[in-house]
């Protein structure tokens, strides 16, 4: 009992230091001194009475949204003595195998870099400036040389190193047996298994209803469609993350989807949000990046040539240029197992003074990257708000999924999972993929990593996308690879 | 007439979708179908079991030609006039070959051919926009301003150069807008641009159409004067022979166009005629969102390339990768709508481009030849401004068949399937459906209601319309229960 509680203070006041740093703070500090001339409140029981205030006016629903963000993404202490690298990732070999891949992904840029004599950032002269701002809106018709570029790594290289991850305290023993895994990941992780996968995603079972099911033009609407509707709109009009989580387990109307994201990711466009992306979008327009080639390149290889994505280009550099440059994503490496790349100022190489974070958020975009962003230029198209809802997808999720950790969510375990599941339910199927030499997680593994992004209709992708906001947990990416090899 | 008769409950006086009678109905052994056209419409016609195609046509007085596989286009002017007698039983023709032979060619009951004669009073932009304004106008006698409005669909249009003079009071009475020429009877873009100022006409009018400006004026002014009867073949032949008139419309540029990635598209839709009086139209639920390479801005007046959305013109925009195909699925479109503005507005959309089809057919609905044997499948042309208002840019008699990618492949086979199923060559259907494939009957001499059951939006008891545009398009499943139990009630009559 003592240790659950000394666990709970330790949480509180977590997140209490967390919050006392934000914007919200500083605006229920504002709003309680305000409060002081409603004539509600007096001096005598003045604590209650502003508490009775904020719950009225709505504050404390905010303030409760706020802690449930706090609490979705960070990861509870295991123990108050644990130092910050266990935090990250408490595997040893983990923790490792990701250093020695970012060594390797960070000698591919510096290659990259003296190859074609580039620096990896440099001031824009003040006319290729004023040309860029002009161009905000429309970058998608520059038509930069990009052949000598290519990507830092693409999923396939990713997924080597995986495969080749061995936890050295484990003995698999040369003789098969029942418990040998067939798949290419070789690491023993706990994964849930079919039972545990049915309770964890007891909304989705068969008797519940669904949105992308239950929905169809087959089933009259009163039975589930016009009922989910109605409680999705009282959702969000009492504007209740915790209660969006939960709805959204069975799917988004597709009128409710952006708000209710926008709801459970805990984004609402403040006036401080956007000057904060204008301003981004100012060190984006003085200073140019190496990543920003990258990243062009990446836009034009993939989203451009997508069937449905082509249209979103533009709003794609928007969000990608400043995301590289926003140090405040540097935040998110207390809990993934990735660390930022260092840079030098040029003749202090390996003097920290004048180390600094390169890209200045510290993610090399890959193969694909961009994807991560086009589905979500479907449900905001004001810049600024799109670009909050992608950076809190991205430091909530998809780092997981090309970052080496034991985390269920982390991709390593997404493929284990997926193996598992194949191998125990469809072993024929497996076993004979493995004969062709067909290992089905080559496969899947594309569509893990980029989170189905690209090889899903865009309708289906957002229903799935909702699971993943709903469970807060990407297992359903595994499930839903295994679902496809059915 | 008012049109919008008090809708009568769908299982009262269902009237048949117009099956033909007695001969019409025999089945026949095989179907010999002829098409000059290849691509899409030749793979389907190909595939589809009990047709053949039609050899080397033979000439009336000559020998005839070794037997070949590929039917061949007939060379324009060589068939002699007379009657000749076809020897195919449907033929998806060219509107040239129609303009040529149509009158001089004896078609037995069954036969189907897919165009009607006079379709050019829809098509040719001058003609359909004489004959909305004159229906426009009857509609405001008969039933009044609100619902003339409705036919507020197409952008103030002006013919040139007969309109000339009423086009510059209108211009000088908006000074600074932007205004659209084009040809009439040209297709994919060719020879439309953009112009403010009258000073950028007077150049064009003394240019490349100055010549054939004062020939045209000199004649009377025939376009001027709509004949009760319409423009009869006899017209347009005339101009035919005559040197040809390039004869434009100006139309008002819709400046607020709805941009999706700050690119401009349009819509292409497909509806599906039987006939005309009485009139018969079906509405496909596939369609296409095409959409402009470029961003959209009004000061690059000159980039053809960003204010036209044919798929013929982005193809030599520098900016074109073929890959991508600039098109959207209208499905696609239809839920990014919704995501953005809620279902009950897309609805309202949707509705408002049914009312564009079926007023834009009744428009000609007097004027044109109704032959039993014709049928025809316009591509319309339809851009939505900023306010979610659809407008209509044009009708095609021949929409393009041939497929720009896989997918596009897949729609145009599908929907020229689901056309000749509706068409019914092989007698099967009985003239009840309602839907066949991803047809909707849309209209069937007065509004088709949807199935009873079906809750409506506004729940004021109005009218639920048969359409489904941008709707999931499960035809497969459709097709094979329709024609099961065509099957079954075929056993159960025998």
């Amino acid at each position: 009992m003592l240790q659950e509680e000394s666990d709970l203070s330790l949480v509180i006041a977590q997140i209490v230091q967390k919050l006392k740093g934000s914007n919200l703070y500083a605006q229920l500090e504002r709003q309680a001194w305000a409060s002081l001339q409603r004539p509600e409140i007096k001096l005598e029981s003045l604590k209650e009475d502003i508490k009775e205030f904020f719950k009225i006016s709505g504050w404390e629903k905010k303030l409760q949204n706020a802690v449930y963000s706090e609490l979705s993404v960070f990861p509870l202490p295991s123990h108050p003595a644990a130092p910050p690298e266990h935090l990250k990732e408490p595997l040893v070999y983990m923790r490792k195998a990701q250093g020695s891949w970012e060594k390797r992904i960070l000698k591919s840029l510096n290659s990259m870099c003296t190859e074609l004599s580039i620096p990896l950032a440099r001031k824009r002269p003040v006319g290729e400036q004023k040309e860029l701002l002009n161009k905000w809106n429309e970058m998608g018709t520059d038509e930069p040389d990009l052949s000598l570029f290519r990507p830092v790594y693409a999923p396939k290289d990713f997924l080597e190193v995986l495969i080749n991850l061995r936890n050295p305290n484990y003995e698999n023993g040369d003789s098969l047996s029942f418990r040998t895994h067939l798949g290419l990941i070789q690491v023993p992780l706990k994964v849930k298994d079919i039972p545990e996968l049915k309770e964890f995603f007891v909304e989705l079972g068969l008797t519940t209803g669904q949105l992308g099911i239950d929905d169809s033009t087959q089933v009259p609407p009163e039975l589930f469609e016009n009922e989910h509707v109605r409680i999705g709109q009282k959702v969000l009009a009492e504007q209740d993350s915790a209660a969006a989580q939960q709805y959204i387990r069975q799917g988004s109307p597709t009128a409710l989807r952006a708000e209710l994201w926008a709801l459970i990711l805990n984004i609402s466009s403040q006036p401080e949000d956007i000057l904060y992306y204008e301003q981004l979008k100012t060190n984006v327009i003085q200073h140019d990046l190496l990543v920003d080639s990258l990243i062009y390149k990446d836009v034009k290889l993939t989203a451009s040539n997508d069937d449905y994505y082509f249209v979103f280009e533009d709003y794609l550099y928007q969000v990608l240029l400043c995301f590289s440059r926003d140090t405040s994503v540097l935040g998110h490496f207390a809990y993934n197992s990735a660390s930022p790349p260092k840079s030098y100022i040029r003749g202090k190489l390996g003097l920290e003074e004048y180390a600094v974070f390169y890209p200045p958020n510290g993610v090399i975009p890959f193969h694909g990257f961009s994807m991560y962003v086009a589905p979500l230029c479907f449900l905001y198209h004001e810049p600024s708000k799109l670009y909050q809802i992608f950076r809190e997808m991205y430091v909530r999720f998809f780092f997981r999924l090309h970052s080496i950790s034991s985390h269920p969510s982390g991709i390593v375990s997404l493929c284990l999972l997926f193996e598992t599941l194949l191998q125990t339910y469809l072993p024929q199927l497996f076993y004979h993929l493995r004969e062709i030499g067909a290992q089905p997680l080559r496969i899947s593994f594309k569509w893990m990593v980029r989170a189905f992004s690209g090889y899903l209709a865009t309708d289906q992708l957002l229903l799935l996308w909702d699971r993943i906001l709903g469970y807060n947990s990407l297992e359903i990416l595994a499930a839903r690879a295994y679902c496809q090899l059915l | 007439m008012i049109l919008e008769k008090d809708p009568k409950p769908w299982n009262q006086n269902y009237k048949g979708h117009g099956l033909s009678k007695g001969k019409e109905r025999e089945q026949r052994a095989s179907i010999r179908f002829k098409t000059t056209l290849v691509n899409t419409l030749m793979d389907v016609l190909r595939h589809r079991p009990g047709w053949v195609e039609v050899k080397e046509c033979q000439e009336a007085s000559g020998p005839r030609v070794a037997d070949t596989p590929v039917v061949q286009r007939e060379p324009k002017g060589s068939r002699q006039p007379g009657f000749v007698e076809g020897d195919w039983d449907f033929y998806w023709c060219d509107v040239s070959w129609l303009r040529e032979n149509f009158d001089h060619t004896y078609m037995d009951e069954h036969v189907r051919i897919s165009h009607f004669r006079n379709h050019y009073e829809l098509t040719r932009k001058n003609y359909m926009v004489k004959n909305l304004k004159r229906f426009r106008k009857q509609l405001e006698r008969e039933a009044g301003k609100l619902e003339a409005a409705k036919c507020d669909f197409f952008p103030k249009t002006f013919e040139m150069p007969c309109e000339y003079h009423l086009f510059v009071e209108e211009f000088r009475k908006n000074p600074g807008i932007t205004w659209i020429m084009k040809p009439v009877a040209r297709s994919q873009g060719k020879g439309i641009f953009l112009f403010r100022r009258l000073k950028d006409i007077m150049d064009w009018r003394k240019g490349t159409a100055g010549k054939k400006l004062t020939s045209s004026e000199a004649q009377p002014a025939r376009s001027a004067v709509n004949p009760p009867g319409g423009h009869d073949a006899r017209s347009s032949e005339d101009q035919k022979d005559e040197i040809p008139v390039e004869n434009y419309v100006a139309q008002r540029y819709i400046e607020n166009p709805y941009l999706i990635g700050g690119r401009k598209f349009d819509l292409r839709v497909y509806v599906l005629v039987m006939s005309y009086i009485p009139l018969r139209a079906w509405l496909y639920r596939d369609g296409f969102a095409r959409f402009s390479n470029t961003r959209f801005t009004l000061s690059s007046i000159d980039d053809q390339y960003v204010h036209l959305t044919n798929v013929a013109v982005q193809k030599t925009s520098p900016d074109y990768h073929p890959k991508k195909g600039c098109k959207w699925m209208i499905q696609r479109f239809r839920q990014y709508l919704a995501s953005k503005h809620g279902p009950e507005a897309v609805e309202t959309l949707f509705s408002d481009m049914d009312n564009i089809f079926i007023r834009s057919l009744q428009s000609v609905q007097k004027v044109i030849i109704s032959d039993k044997h014709c049928f025809e499948l316009y591509g319309y042309d339809i851009l939505i401004d900023q306010d979610l208002k659809p407008w209509l840019l044009e009708v095609n008699a021949s929409p393009s068949l041939t497929a720009s990618s896989q997918e596009d492949y897949e729609l145009k086979t599908c929907l020229l399937e689901d056309t000749l199923h509706v068409v019914d060559m092989e007698a099967r259907l009985t003239g009840r459906e309602k839907r066949v494939g991803g047809f909707d009957l849309m209209w069937n001499d007065g509004p088709v209601s949807r199935e009873e059951g079906a809750p409506d939006l506004s729940g004021m008891g109005n009218f639920v319309t048969n359409t489904h545009l941008g709707c999931v398009n499960d035809r497969k499943k459709q097709l094979r229960q329709l024609f099961r139990s065509l099957q079954s009630q075929k056993k159960a009559s025998s």
